[in-house]
């Protein structure tokens, strides 16, 4: 089987900031992935239209302007209505706003159903490897990882 | 003299014409009732009959809208994605689309398409590698039914066998082609366009017994939605030496139905603009099924509106007719489709109806501008077409082309007529009348001599 995993990638909400978005493209195509990216300002239900009709095995949503919070509220459950519930889920950027603790914003994303959370600053490495590793524990070790 | 005999089977009338293809010239035209129920050469020899000197014409061929039209059934995934896909690839054919389906079918949606009896079944689904469970259950639904018209695979191509297989082995009709999006929003309906089209031809034409016609003609080569299609291409992008018109819309306000077609890319036309969702076809069609001036005449006057309907008559001086009056004529005009208006009265009711039709069959055929207030400051989303900068719309149809001033009708198509400052609609484009009918015919000789049939257009279409 060479099909790669596939990842749907995203700035949510009206956000505009659209590096970070092309960084982690290139950086999940070099690691092996197909990517989807669904671009700047994406609503949720262009996220779950997307990973339904592409068959994702991951959302990845990226939220840089602070608004984190009420943009993403909610993306778990469309998921779940869309049939398509148990998808990995992750989250990054400046989830709040202001210098605020991070392990009760990670907390916070959490609960919304997100699989994973990452601080500003994470290197799309870290989050690379959890998600090979999220995958393989679903017993998707089938893919052979460029090395 | 070389001469071109095109003929376009309506529903209601079967229409004749000769070209003179040296001269650039009509030589003549001639009408009568289409006679599909009981012998469809019956009306085309009474056209035909009207109609000197068509024996010695070299070429011979028509298009049809009789028996229905092309009737199609989409079926997709998500109702934004693949199943718009799928019902633009099928209106891009010259289809006329009874309904579109999407996720899974259910039992209910089976005894529906059963009773909605189309002639091609477009089954798409998931993007190439992406979902392939609904397109095999859609396709287990459809094997397990006793449906028999032909069906078409436009889906996931890593499904496509195994779609094919199911379909086939429960005996059915199946053709497979290319995903109608094979990546997330890109569009790819040109190779099922094409495999409709083929199939119009070797079966549709016979079921409908269309073919009778080849004891006279050539054949019939396609439905007539494609033929004016393929016109409205020709005419905007040229051939070979001869210059096209640059990008523009033509409007077919019909009986039943209004026709927008828009051959343009529909980008952006500020900077800044975000560009969201499927993408669009250079070529787009769309049909509305609710606005046309007789069958559809109470369903028109719904989506005006009664109150903006009285304000417009009031606009256009005519306050004094009284709201009885004005919708006792538009049901007249539901139940006696063949009515014309007797006086000034009746008339402007009729105008008015025709603008409205060309004003919102364009409001729904052209994208949208949305402004968003971010922290970042104001920032825009287009979703559509961007149609502000065509250069030419060209309107068809009997209210338009048997009308004294029809560039009244056309300026419904307006931005600034347009009750909604988010449409990108065409702000000042020329308008030009289809004053011959000659759209459809052109579209058929546009498969012979391109060139020519371009010079007939321009020759032939008038500027208003």
């Amino acid at each position: 089987m060479t099909a790669k995993p596939i990842v749907v990638l995203g700035v949510i909400g009206a956000d505009v900031h659209a590096i970070g978005n092309q960084i982690l493209e290139h950086a999940l195509n070099d690691a092996g992935f197909k990517v989807v990216n669904i671009g700047v300002m994406a609503s949720q239900k262009e996220f779950v239209n997307a990973a339904i009709e592409t068959g994702a095995d991951a959302i990845w949503v990226s939220s840089l302007y602070g608004h984190g919070e009420m943009d993403c509220r909610g993306l778990r459950e469309k998921c779940q209505e869309a049939g398509i519930g148990d998808i990995l889920i992750y989250v990054g950027g400046n989830l709040v706003i202001g210098k605020q603790d991070w392990e009760n914003t990670k907390k916070l994303f959490l609960n919304m159903g997100y699989d994973r959370a990452y601080p500003p600053g994470t290197l799309p490495e870290t989050a690379i490897k959890d998600l090979k590793e999220d995958l393989q524990k679903r017993g998707k070790s089938r893919w052979n990882w460029p090395s | 003299m070389e001469l071109a005999l095109l003929i376009d089977i309506g529903s209601t009338y079967t229409k004749v014409a000769l070209f003179d293809l040296q001269g650039i010239r009509l030589t003549g035209r001639n009408q009568a009732y289409t006679t599909v129920e009981r012998d469809v050469t019956i009306g085309l020899k009474k056209a035909l009959s009207g109609l000197q000197g068509w024996e010695q014409a070299r070429y011979k061929l028509a298009c049809s809208s009789a028996a229905g039209g092309l009737k199609i059934i989409a079926i997709g995934l998500v109702p934004d994605l693949t199943a718009e896909a799928a019902r633009r690839a099928a209106l891009g054919a010259g289809g006329k689309v009874l309904k579109t389906y999407s996720y899974e079918l259910t039992n209910r949606d089976m005894e529906d398409i059963k009773t909605l009896d189309s002639d091609i079944i477009l089954l798409a689904g998931g993007t190439d590698g992406g979902n392939k469970d609904n397109i095999i259950h859609n396709a287990r639904m459809l094997a397990g039914s006793n449906l028999d018209q032909p069906v078409i695979v436009a889906g996931n191509k890593s499904a496509a066998e195994e779609v094919g297989g199911i379909l086939r082995k429960a005996g059915k009709e199946t053709y497979l082609t290319e995903n109608v999006m094979p990546e997330l929003e890109e569009l790819n309906i040109e190779p099922a366009r094409e495999l409709i089209r083929n199939i119009f031809l070797k079966k549709i034409i016979q079921a409908k017994g269309l073919d009778r016609v080849n004891e006279l003609i050539d054949g019939v080569i396609m439905p007539t939605p494609a033929a004016v299609l393929k016109a409205a291409e020709l005419l905007a992008d040229g051939f070979a030496e001869e210059e096209g018109l640059g990008e523009l819309m033509v409007i077919d306000v019909g009986g039943a139905t209004t026709d927008v077609h828009s051959i343009a890319s529909g980008k952006p036309s500020r900077p800044g603009v975000n560009w969201r969702g499927l993408e669009e076809p250079y070529s787009k069609r769309t049909v509305e099924g609710d606005l046309g001036m007789r069958y559809s005449a109470p369903s028109l006057y719904s989506a005006i509106g009664s109150d903006s309907f009285r304000e417009q008559l009031e606009e256009c001086g005519y306050s004094d007719i009284s709201k009885d009056k004005y919708e006792a004529m538009i049901n007249r005009l539901h139940q006696d489709v063949e009515y014309i208006p007797k006086n000034q009265e009746e008339q402007i009711i009729d105008n008015l109806l025709g603008r409205n039709a060309v004003r919102l069959a364009v409001a729904r055929h052209v994208g949208l501008l949305k402004t968003i207030y971010t922290p970042m400051g104001a920032s825009s989303l287009q979703e559509g077409k961007d149609l502000t900068g065509i250069k030419y719309v060209i309107g068809t149809g009997g209210i338009i082309v048997n009308n004294d001033d029809p560039g009244f009708i056309l300026a419904g198509a307006l931005y600034r007529n347009q009750k909604r400052p988010e449409l990108l609609a065409p702000v000042e484009p020329d308008f030009m009348v289809d004053r011959e009918y000659l759209l459809a015919a052109a579209g058929l000789l546009a498969e012979i001599t391109p060139e020519t049939s371009l010079r007939l257009m321009k020759k032939y279409l008038e500027k208003v």
